[in-house]
C-alpha cells in the first residue's frame, strides 16, 4: 500500500488535501491512488446541497456542520463553485461562510470549481468524496449551484439531496422544476424570516405532488421544511429529516450498504467509463497534435468532417488499447 | 423665475451654440480632441461646453435660492464663512491615551478648533487590548481605549466643556460615548453641557467599511438608543454621524456615496420615528460626513446637491418643520484612498485641490489627510502641512470672500441638478427593495461598490484613468519620507495597566452593572444609562460589547467580491 | 502531464476591514484564470493556514491596512511552517512602509505590493514566481 493510500486513511490533511488536487487536475498517477483507498470507502454518508444562487447554502452548511460537530461527528465539506467561462478562473467564496470551522480538525472543507469540463464535475467530485470518505469522516456535504446539468448529477451521487430555495421564488421554482425537482429528497424553504414562505411552500408541495401523482405504500414523499439559516432556525429539524430519510433508505435497500446499492453502482461506473474515455480520447488526440491537423485539413476542404472524425476515433482507438 | 433667459434670446443662444459646434468639428477634423471621452473620476460623462440651455428647468428661487434658506443649494447658514470658517478638524490618535494627549494639546496650541479622535482596531471592533486577536494591533492607527481611565487620560488638562469633540467609533460608540459622558461627569462637568459627535453609522460599516460587531437589526436598535438619550439628555451632542467617506474610499462613485449615505440617513430618521421620537426633536442633531476626492467639480456638485436633497426629504418625506431638520451638515474629509506612495509629495496638491472643493461646496468642518498617510502614520510635520493646506485655503486664496462662488455656473448647476436626479434614482430602488437594511441584506450597495472599484481599477491599469506618478510620469526614484513608528512594547504596557484597573475595581459591583445592562438589551430599555454606570464601575470596552455580542450575537462578513 | 491550475488564497488578517484591495486583486487573479478562495474579513493566521492547507493552494496573499503586517504576515509563514505547509507561497499587500519590506522578506514573506501596484503587473509575478506543484 502506497504511503499516499495510508496517510489519507490516517487522515492526514495535507495528503487529502493535495490529493483532492490531483484528482481535479486528472493526474493519472492518481487512478492507483484511488483504486486502493476504494476498499475504505462507504461509512460515510453523503448529503447534497444545491439550489439557486444566494439562497444560504453555504449558511446553512455552516450551521449543519456546527450540529454535527456537537453531536460528535466529524464533516467533510466539498463546495462547489462555477468557473469563468470567459477565463478559466473562478473565486470560491463558500468556504467564507464556514471559515469558523478551519480551526477544527474535525472539519475539512474544500472548494471546488466547475472548470467545465465535460460531465468531468461529477466524476472529480465523487472521488473527492471517496476520499474523504476514506478519511474517515462521518458526514460528507456536497454543495453546488443548481443550474447546470452537471451540478444535478453531483448532487444525485449523495445518499440525500437536500433542495433549498427561498419565498417568493416564483420564477426559480418554475426552473427547478425543469431540472431538479426530481431528484429532491427533501425541500427546504431558506430565509423564512421573508415573506410568502407558506405561500412558497404550498406551491411548492403541489409542484413535487404533482410529479409523484400519488405515493405507494411507504414510498418517501420528500417534505418541506422551514429554516433560517442565519439564525440557525430549523437546523435541527433538517437533520432529524435527513436521518428519516436515511432510515428510509437503509429499510428500503434491506440494510444493504448504502453507497454500494446495484443502481447506484452502475450510474457511477458508467459516469465513470463517460469521463475517462472523454478524457483520454481528447488528450491523446491533441497530444501528437492529431486534432488540430484534422481541423485544417476540415478547413483546407481535403477531407470532410465526418471522414476526419471516423479516422481520428479509430485510430486513436487502437492507440489506447494498448495504453490501458 | 427662471435662471435662463426669455424664449427669444434662448433661440439666439440655440443658434450660436449649433455654429459654434460645428467650427469645433471642423477643429476637431484637423487636430482631434485629446481624449475619445472625457469623464469625471467617477466616470460620469462630461460634454466641452454648459450654456444656458443646460439649465433650461433650472428654477432660481426653487433649486438655487439663497444661503439659509430652503433647499439650501448654496450653505445652510445665511452668513456661511463670512461670519465663521470651517472648523479644521484634524484626526489624531496613536499609540496610548497618553500620547494623543500629547498630541491634542500641540492641534490646540496650533490653532485647531476640534478635536476629533481616532482608534485603534481593537477599540473600533469592540475588544480589549488583551485580546488574542487585538495581537499586534495595539495603537497602530488610532488610540487603544480600555477602560474610562484610557478615557480619563486622553482628555486629560483639555477644557471638555470648552472644546467639540468628534469620535470615529461605530460597533461600539454607545460605549465609547458613555464612557466620554462619565468622564465628563467624573469632573463635575453636567452632560447637557458636553459637545461632540459619534460617528455612530453601522450602516455603512456593512456597506463600505466592514467594522462589524452585532447584526443589522440590533445594530440599528443600537443607534436609535442613543439617538433617544442624546435627544433628552445630551442635547448638543451629534449622535450620528451619516457617512458617505468609506463609502468612496472602498471605491464607489460620486452618486453611489451620495445615494447610500442619504438612504442611510432615510433609514436612521425611519427608526427614530418609529421609537415615537419626533422628527424635529432628533434630525437637527444628525449630521453627514463626505469624502472629497480628486474630480472638482463633481465633488463641488456633490455637496450641493447632497444639501438640497437631503432638505427636500426632511421637509417632504418626513414633515420636518423646524429649517434646522432641513440642514445637511457635514464634514469632509480629503480622499485618502487618491493619495499615492510614489511620489509622496504630489499629495499635498492632491489634498489641496480636495479641500478646495470641499470649502467650495460649502462644508462645516474638514480634515485635511497628511502627505503620508499612504505609507503609514502621519509624522506631526506631515500633519501639520495638512493643517496649513486649510489655513492658506481659509485666508490666503480669498475663496471664502464669497458664498458659494460657483453658483449658478453653467457646469456646476447642471452637475448639481443631474447628481441629484441619479442619486434619486438609486434612493428610488433602495426604497422598492424595502429600505436599505434590506437592501444591505440582499448585498445591493455591496455590490455596487465592489463593481464601481474594480472598473476604476482597470480604469488606471489601463491609463483611461491617469494618475500622475504612478500610470504616468513615473520615476523610479522614492524619496525618502520619514514615517512615524508605534513602539511595539506599547501593548504590554496597556494590558498591565487595564490588568491592574480589573484587579483594583470591585468585580461585583462591575458584574451588577453589565448584568443589568444585559437585562435593558433584552427588556428594550434604553441600554445607555446602564453603560455609563458600567463604564464608570471600570468594566471594560470588550466586557460591556461582550454583553451585547452575547444578546444580539455576532455579525460576520458576507464576502462580496 | 497536464497543466495545474493555479490556486491562491487571498486573506484578509486581523481587524482592519479595509477589504477594497483584497476584493479587487481577488477578481483580477480569477480574470487571470486562477482559482481564488477568498476567506473574507476578520481573519486569524491560524485559520488561514488551515484553510490554506486544507484548499492545497500554491500561494496565499494577504492584505493588511492597520499596521498590524509586521506581526500578522510573519505569524502565517511561521504557522505554515510548522504544519509543513512552507511550500506555499506568501506575499503581502496593502500600506506597508519601505522600511518594513526588507524585514519582512527576511522572514519569509516573498513579495510586498503598495499601493499604486498595477494589477497587471501583480498577476504577472504570480505567474512568473508561483508555480504550481509538480508532483
Ligand atoms: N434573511 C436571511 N438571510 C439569510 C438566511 N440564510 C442565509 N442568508 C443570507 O443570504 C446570503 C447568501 O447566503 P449564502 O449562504 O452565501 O448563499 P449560497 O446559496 O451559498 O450562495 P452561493 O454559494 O453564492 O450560491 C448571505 O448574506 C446570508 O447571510 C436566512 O435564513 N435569512
Ligand atoms: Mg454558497
Amino acid at each position: 500500500m502506497s504511503s499516499a493510500v495510508e496517510k489519507v486513511i490516517a487522515g492526514d490533511v495535507r495528503t487529502v488535501a493535495r490529493l483532492i488536487r490531483d484528482i481535479d487536475d486528472k493526474i493519472p498517477g492518481v487512478r492507483d491512488v484511488l483504486k486502493a483507498l476504494y476498499a475504505h470507502t462507504g461509512k460515510a454518508y453523503v448529503i447534497g446541497i444545491t439550489g439557486a444562487p444566494g439562497v444560504g447554502k453555504s449558511t446553512l452548511v455552516d450551521q449543519m456542520v456546527n450540529h454535527y460537530r456537537h453531536q460528535g461527528k466529524s464533516v467533510g465539506v466539498l463546495a462547489v463553485d462555477p468557473t469563468s467561462p470567459f477565463t478559466g478562473g473562478a473565486i470560491l467564496g463558500d468556504r467564507i461562510r464556514m471559515q469558523r470551522h478551519s480551526l477544527d480538525d474535525g472539519v475539512f472543507i474544500r472548494s471546488l470549481a466547475t472548470r467545465g469540463h465535460f460531465g468531468g464535475l461529477s466524476q472529480s467530485t465523487r472521488s473527492a468524496i471517496d476520499v474523504l470518505d476514506a478519511m474517515g469522516k462521518d458526514y460528507i456535504i456536497v454543495e453546488t449551484v443548481g443550474v447546470g446539468q452537471d451540478e444535478v448529477d453531483v448532487v444525485k451521487s449523495a445518499q440525500t439531496t437536500v433542495i433549498v430555495v427561498i419565498p417568493g421564488m416564483g420564477d426559480d421554482i418554475q426552473a427547478i422544476k425543469a431540472g431538479i425537482l426530481e431528484v429532491g429528497d427533501l425541500f427546504v424553504i431558506n430565509k423564512a424570516d421573508r415573506e410568502g414562505a407558506d405561500k412558497t411552500f404550498n406551491e411548492l408541495r403541489q409542484m413535487i405532488d404533482m410529479g409523484h401523482e400519488k405515493y405507494e405504500d411507504g414510498k418517501w414523499k420528500p417534505p418541506i421544511l422551514k429554516a433560517e439559516a442565519v439564525f440557525d432556525r430549523g437546523v435541527t429539524e433538517l437533520l432529524e429529516t435527513i436521518e428519516r430519510h436515511r432510515d428510509y433508505l437503509l429499510k428500503a435497500s434491506q440494510g444493504n450498504k448504502l453507497r454500494k446499492n446495484k443502481e447506484r453502482i452502475r450510474e457511477d461506473l458508467v459516469e465513470m467509463i463517460k469521463s475517462r474515455l472523454i478524457q483520454e480520447v481528447l488528450d491523446h488526440m491533441s497530444e501528437n497534435d492529431r486534432l488540430n491537423k484534422a481541423v485544417d485539413a476540415v478547413m483546407d476542404g481535403e477531407i470532410d468532417p465526418y471522414t476526419a472524425c471516423d479516422e481520428l476515433l479509430l485510430s486513436t482507438l487502437r492507440a489506447l488499447q494498448k495504453d490501458l | 423665475m427662471s435662471l435662463t433667459y426669455s424664449r427669444k434670446i434662448m433661440d439666439d443662444i440655440r443658434k450660436e451654440r449649433e455654429k459654434w459646434e460645428r467650427t469645433l468639428k471642423e477643429v476637431f477634423s484637423i487636430t482631434p480632441q485629446r481624449l475619445e471621452r472625457f469623464s469625471t473620476v467617477s466616470d460620469q460623462e462630461i460634454k466641452p461646453l454648459y450654456t444656458p440651455e443646460d439649465l433650461q428647468n433650472h428654477d432660481f428661487q426653487r433649486d438655487m435660492g439663497f444661503p439659509g434658506e430652503y433647499p439650501f443649494t448654496r450653505g445652510v447658514q445665511p452668513s456661511m464663512y463670512r461670519g465663521r470658517l470651517w472648523t479644521m478638524r484634524m484626526f489624531a490618535g496613536l499609540g496610548t491615551a497618553k500620547d494623543t494627549n500629547q498630541r491634542f494639546h500641540v492641534l490646540v496650541n496650533a490653532g485647531q478648533t476640534g478635536l476629533s479622535t481616532a482608534f485603534d482596531m481593537p477599540t473600533l471592533m469592540g475588544y480589549d487590548t488583551e485580546s488574542p486577536r487585538s495581537k499586534g494591533e495595539c495603537g497602530k492607527c488610532g488610540v487603544a481605549i480600555d477602560t474610562i481611565v484610557d478615557m480619563e487620560d486622553l482628555f486629560d488638562g483639555l477644557p471638555v466643556d470648552g472644546i467639540t469633540t468628534s469620535m470615529t467609533i461605530n460597533p461600539p460608540a454607545p460605549v465609547i460615548w458613555g464612557m466620554y459622558i462619565a468622564m465628563a461627569e467624573k469632573r463635575g462637568i453636567d452632560r447637557r453641557k458636553i459637545g461632540g459627535t459619534i460617528q455612530n453609522d453601522m450602516l455603512k460599516e456593512f456597506i463600505a467599511q466592514k467594522t462589524f460587531m452585532c447584526p443589522p437589526i440590533p445594530s440599528l436598535r443600537l443607534i436609535t438608543d442613543t439617538v433617544e438619550f442624546g435627544t433628552h439628555e445630551v442635547p448638543r451632542w451629534n449622535t450620528i454621524s451619516i457617512s458617505g467617506y468609506h463609502i468612496r474610499e472602498a471605491g464607489s462613485t460620486a452618486v453611489q456615496e451620495l445615494a447610500f449615505t442619504l438612504a442611510d440617513g432615510i433609514a436612521y430618521s425611519q427608526a427614530a420615528i418609529e421609537r415615537g421620537l419626533k422628527v424635529d426633536d432628533f434630525a437637527p442633531r444628525f449630521s453627514f460626513f463626505f469624502n472629497s476626492h480628486l474630480d472638482f467639480f463633481e465633488e463641488i456638485a456633490k455637496f450641493r446637491a447632497a444639501r438640497r436633497l437631503w432638505a427636500k426629504i426632511m421637509k417632504e418625506r418626513f414633515k420636518a418643520e423646524d429649517p434646522r431638520s432641513w440642514w445637511l451638515r457635514f464634514h469632509t474629509q480629503t480622499a485618502g484612498c487618491s493619495l499615492t506612495a510614489q511620489q509622496p509629495y504630489n499629495n499635498i496638491v492632491r489634498t489641496a485641490l480636495q479641500a478646495l472643493a470641499a470649502v467650495l461646496g460649502g462644508t462645516q468642518s474638514l480634515h485635511t489627510n497628511s502627505l503620508d498617510e499612504v505609507l503609514g502614520l502621519p509624522t506631526e510635520e506631515a500633519a501639520t502641512i495638512a493643517l496649513r493646506t486649510q489655513q492658506i485655503i481659509a485666508e490666503e486664496s480669498g475663496v471664502a470672500n464669497t458664498i458659494d462662488p460657483l453658483g449658478g455656473a453653467f457646469f456646476v448647476e447642471a452637475l448639481s441638478d443631474r447628481m441629484e436626479e441619479e442619486a434619486l434614482a438609486i434612493i428610488r430602488k433602495i426604497d422598492e427593495m424595502g429600505g436599505m437594511l434590506s437592501a444591505i441584506e440582499k448585498n445591493y450597495p455591496q455590490r455596487e461598490i465592489a463593481d464601481a472599484a474594480y472598473r476604476y481599477q482597470r480604469q488606471i491599469d489601463e491609463s483611461i484613468k491617469t494618475v500622475v506618478g504612478v500610470n504616468k510620469y513615473a520615476t523610479e526614484e522614492r524619496l525618502p519620507v520619514e514615517i512615524l513608528e508605534i513602539d511595539e512594547a506599547l501593548e504590554k504596557i496597556q494590558i498591565e495597566k487595564t490588568l491592574r484597573i480589573k484587579m483594583e475595581r470591585d468585580n461585583g459591583k462591575t458584574g451588577e452593572c453589565l448584568e443589568r445592562l444585559g437585562e435593558a438589551c433584552v427588556s428594550g430599555k434604553n441600554v445607555m444609562n446602564p453603560i455609563i454606570d458600567a463604564v464608570k464601575a471600570y468594566a471594560t470596552l470588550q466586557e460591556v460589547c461582550d454583553v451585547f455580542r452575547g444578546a444580539f450575537g455576532e455579525y460576520k462578513d458576507p464576502g462580496i467580491y | 502531464m497536464r497543466d495545474r491550475k493555479l490556486r491562491v488564497m487571498v486573506a484578509k488578517p486581523g481587524l482592519d476591514g479595509h477589504d477594497r484591495g483584497a476584493r479587487i486583486i481577488a477578481r483580477a487573479f480569477r480574470d487571470a484564470g486562477f482559482e481564488v478562495v477568498y476567506t473574507g474579513l476578520h481573519q486569524t493566521p491560524d485559520s488561514i493556514v488551515k484553510a490554506a492547507i486544507q484548499e492545497d493552494v500554491d500561494m496565499i496573499g494577504l492584505s493588511s491596512l492597520a499596521g498590524a503586517h509586521m506581526y500578522l504576515f510573519p505569524e502565517v509563514v511561521k504557522l505554515l511552517k510548522e504544519n509543513g505547509a512552507d511550500d506555499i507561497v506568501v506575499v503581502g499587500g496593502g500600506i506597508i512602509p519601505d522600511d518594513d519590506i526588507p524585514k519582512l522578506k527576511a522572514q519569509g514573506i516573498v513579495e510586498i505590493f503598495t499601493p499604486g501596484s498595477k494589477l497587471d503587473d501583480m498577476v504577472g509575478w504570480v505567474k512568473a514566481n508561483v508555480k504550481t506543484r509538480t508532483d
